[in-house]
């Protein structure tokens, strides 16, 4: 086993139990021995010291929507990369998304993810499964024998379930298992050929334009379902003001349904497509100030439930094509905090809202042992300086894939230390 | 600011302004400074044009001439432009259908880097295509039509016969009728004739009016009778037959009976208003063969101006010697 670790002056933020306070964390055998106000009398001497001098320490993020290129798409990203990644973006549990090649329809599958993860990366791995054998939209996985196989939820990754009928069967056959489903509302036959934010930019660039309704209607749809089948149902991620609408009128009635953003939804708007930079083509895609602002506030108000990086890594082959042409999007595990961070900065949202969203909210939805600092939780954490500056620069990220959104972007605050389950993953050089 | 005065006898009489760009991607990075400054080197070009005569400013240069969608007209254009200007033309078509769409643009572009021309004269199926391509060359990139986004060289030569007609593009009601969303001709003449504050109108169904339209139109009309009154000028466009298919129009004959150009429709319009279209016509679907070959319409003369229009571009783009770096 590790050493114990006693990390010490550090101002511990913990959204579960709504704690930020000075203090220190011991961290034995992989977990939260023990948590005390100020100093912490009585730790190993065998124990590193950390002096956190003041810097935050919080529990390590949680990031719903992660696609890596394992299996199948290698060259982009592996599990292993995607978790230098994360650990250096304080991301201790990812979920990575079942659309690889193959699809992670099968018990064997999940597995190979889960102890290939165990072997290669340093971060937790999620696995997820499909809800259709193939993403394909008609027959339902085995979701039992995914679950046992360790699925942590069913989600069709980047494709959307057209078929109201199959949503519905998925969902009354997930609550047999209590498994959550997460799902991104589009509609294909309205978002089309459609590449962009529909608008008078779109019109002006020549695009095709993604209506807004491409959104609302599967949104509706899906809530719809979940209240009458009473499944625990997280849409994936949302981009319009009109959904959080729609999705807040739903929340009051359920406890089951969620909701997801992405960062780029709360960061960019449309206007940052700019002169065709296909990096900033996304699904769905950014969408107007007006949404983007909305959706800040709904994650403010608790509307939105969590946010994610849509870490998605493609290559310069597929992102340097014309803009209708080119692969859709970004990747965002070292940047998820950073950015987020802009908008405490902003004076948007408040630290505790935003990492709630990215440690105990996404930890509840998906039934996680995670996302706390509390006795006997996992040792997962982050330690955050939150007015760190510096300048993202595509020589130093360590995805293999460099189609960040992000690109030479000025951030403030930034991960300098990431533990999963007691071990250090990740220190930054200035860190202390 | 520095003005140049043709060296050649031939050549086009007065000085124009140099032209600050590398490349010609669209009308939208042209101030009306220099959109009337290319009008008025396109009216210089076409006694040269006229005359078939070749002038010697683009001797030894070499355009390649680099088409992914067909277009025999325009590639024509271009490649007559180039050759009276001296400039040796090769054309190059592409088959999108037939390669990997896209993976070819960039390796294409670097392929013919390479190969040291002085022009690319592109056309591509999609929005931005040839910006990407001209962000990869070494050489001057003239855009012959990018997906829905410009095609700036038609603007221009759409703008330079309304004015041998009208004599001003200012003040003139020019409207444009059809198939506005998908149409880049639609587009850079909106951002020409705006910039040279003319009253621009749209005239289409709903279905075929993209978002945000008004924002790039004085005004929008869905009748098109309406939408006619009072014009100087009567922009046709050409109506894809998928376009008719049941999707956005119900069939060609309801798309013919409201938005098809005949006479009767065309009499709402002022008396001497002009009659345009891009070409290639669908005669009966847009427009009435009648009024397609009526005393009104100047669609012949078009096709003239363009050679005019493509060779005060080349030569704007390329004949740079003497002038300020």
């Amino acid at each position: 086993m590790h050493r114990p670790l006693l990390i010490e002056n550090a101002r511990i933020v913990d959204p579960a139990s709504n704690a930020d306070f000075s203090g220190a964390v011991l961290v034995e055998n992989g977990v939260i021995a023990d948590i005390a106000q100020g100093a912490l009398p009585g730790a190993p001497d065998k124990c590193r010291r950390i002096d956190a001098k003041g810097l935050v320490l919080a529990p390590g993020l949680i990031d719903m929507r992660v696609f890596t290129g394992e299996p199948g798409h290698e060259y982009r990203e592996t599990l292993q990369s995607a978790g230098r990644a994360a650990a250096a973006g304080g991301v201790t549990s990812m979920l990575v998304m079942p659309d690889t090649q193959p699809v992670i329809d099968d018990g064997a599958l999940v597995e190979f993810i889960a102890r290939h993860a165990a072997a290669t990366t340093c971060v937790n791995v999620l696995p997820s499964a499909a809800i259709t054998k193939g993403t394909e939209g008609c027959e339902l996985t085995e979701f039992g024998l995914l679950r046992e196989a360790g699925a942590v939820c069913f989600t069709e990754g980047r494709k959307s379930l057209q078929s109201a009928a199959v949503m519905r069967a998925a969902m009354i056959y997930a609550t047999n298992f209590d498994a959550p489903i997460v799902h991104l509302p589009l509609e294909a036959s309205l978002a089309a050929d459609g590449v962009m934010n529909a608008g008078p930019l779109a019109t002006f660039r020549g695009l095709k334009g993604i209506a807004v309704e491409a959104e609302t209607i599967p949104l509706d749809r899906d809530l719809q379902l979940a209240l009458a089948t009473g499944a625990r149902y997280h849409a994936a991620q949302i981009s319009t003001a009109r959904a959080a609408e729609i999705a807040e009128a739903y929340k009051g009635r359920s406890a089951g349904v969620s909701v997801g953003v992405s960062i780029n939804a709360l960061c960019l708007n449309e206007n940052d497509v700019g002169s065709y930079r296909t990096f900033f083509k996304l699904a769905p895609p950014l969408r107007s100030e007006d949404d983007r602002l909305a959706l800040v506030e709904a994650l403010r108000t608790g509307v939105i439930d969590t946010i994610h990086s849509d870490h998605d890594p493609q290559d310069s082959e597929v992102k340097r094509q014309p803009f209708a042409d080119a692969a859709i999007g970004a990747i965002g595990l070292e940047t998820l905090l950073p950015a987020a961070l802009r908008l405490h900065h902003a004076g948007d949202v408040d630290l505790m809202t935003l990492l709630r969203a990215m440690t105990v909210r996404p930890a509840e939805i998906l039934g996680l042992d995670a996302g706390r600092i509390a006795r006997g939780a996992p040792a997962d954490l982050c330690l955050i300086d939150p007015d760190y500056p510096w300048i993202v620069e595509e020589a130093t990220i360590r995805s293999r894939s460099r189609n960040t959104t992000f690109e030479n972007a000025r951030m403030t605050g930034k991960v300098m230390l990431t533990i999963v389950g007691g071990k250090v993953v990740f220190e930054e050089d200035a860190a202390a | 600011m520095a003005r140049r005065q043709p060296e050649h006898p031939d050549g086009p009489k007065g000085a124009f302004l140099p032209f600050r760009h590398r490349h010609l991607l669209g009308i939208a990075q042209l101030n009306p400074v220099e959109i009337i400054d290319l009008i008025d080197r396109a009216e210089a070009m076409i006694p040269i044009s006229r005359q078939q005569k070749t002038l010697p400013n683009l001797a030894g240069k070499t355009q390649i001439n680099l088409f992914f969608e067909n277009s025999t007209r325009t590639q024509a254009s271009f490649e007559i432009a180039g050759k009276r200007l001296g400039a040796t033309v090769m054309n190059m078509a592409v088959n999108t259908s037939s390669v990997a769409k896209g993976e070819t643009l960039v390796d294409t572009a670097a392929t013919l880097n390479a190969m040291q021309p002085d022009a690319i004269v592109v056309r591509h199926g999609s929005s931005g295509a040839v910006e990407l391509l001209s962000q990869k060359v070494g050489c001057a990139v003239v855009n012959a039509g990018d997906g829905a986004h410009e095609h700036p060289t038609q603007a221009l030569l759409d703008a330079l016969t309304i004015r041998r007609h009208k004599g001003r593009l200012n003040g003139l009601t020019i409207a444009i009728c059809g198939d506005i969303a998908n149409s880049r001709v639609a587009r850079s003449n909106l951002i020409l004739l705006g910039a040279m504050q003319a009253r621009t109108r749209v005239i289409a169904p709903k279905s075929l009016l993209p978002r945000g339209v008004e924002q790039m139109a004085s005004e929008v009309f869905t009748d098109m009778r309406e939408g006619l009154r009072g014009a100087d000028v009567v922009m046709m466009l050409r109506l894809q037959n998928e376009r008719a298919s049941g999707k956005l129009i119900p069939s060609v004959r309801e798309y013919y009976r409201f938005y098809g150009l005949d006479a009767e429709k065309l009499a709402h319009a002022n008396a001497d208003a002009l009659v345009m279209h891009p070409g290639p016509m669908n005669r009966g679907v847009e427009i009435d063969p009648a009024v397609a070959d009526g005393p009104q319409s100047v669609i012949t003369e078009q096709v003239e101006m363009g050679v005019a229009v493509r060779m005060a571009v080349l030569d704007a783009l390329l004949d740079k010697e003497g002038e300020d770096a």
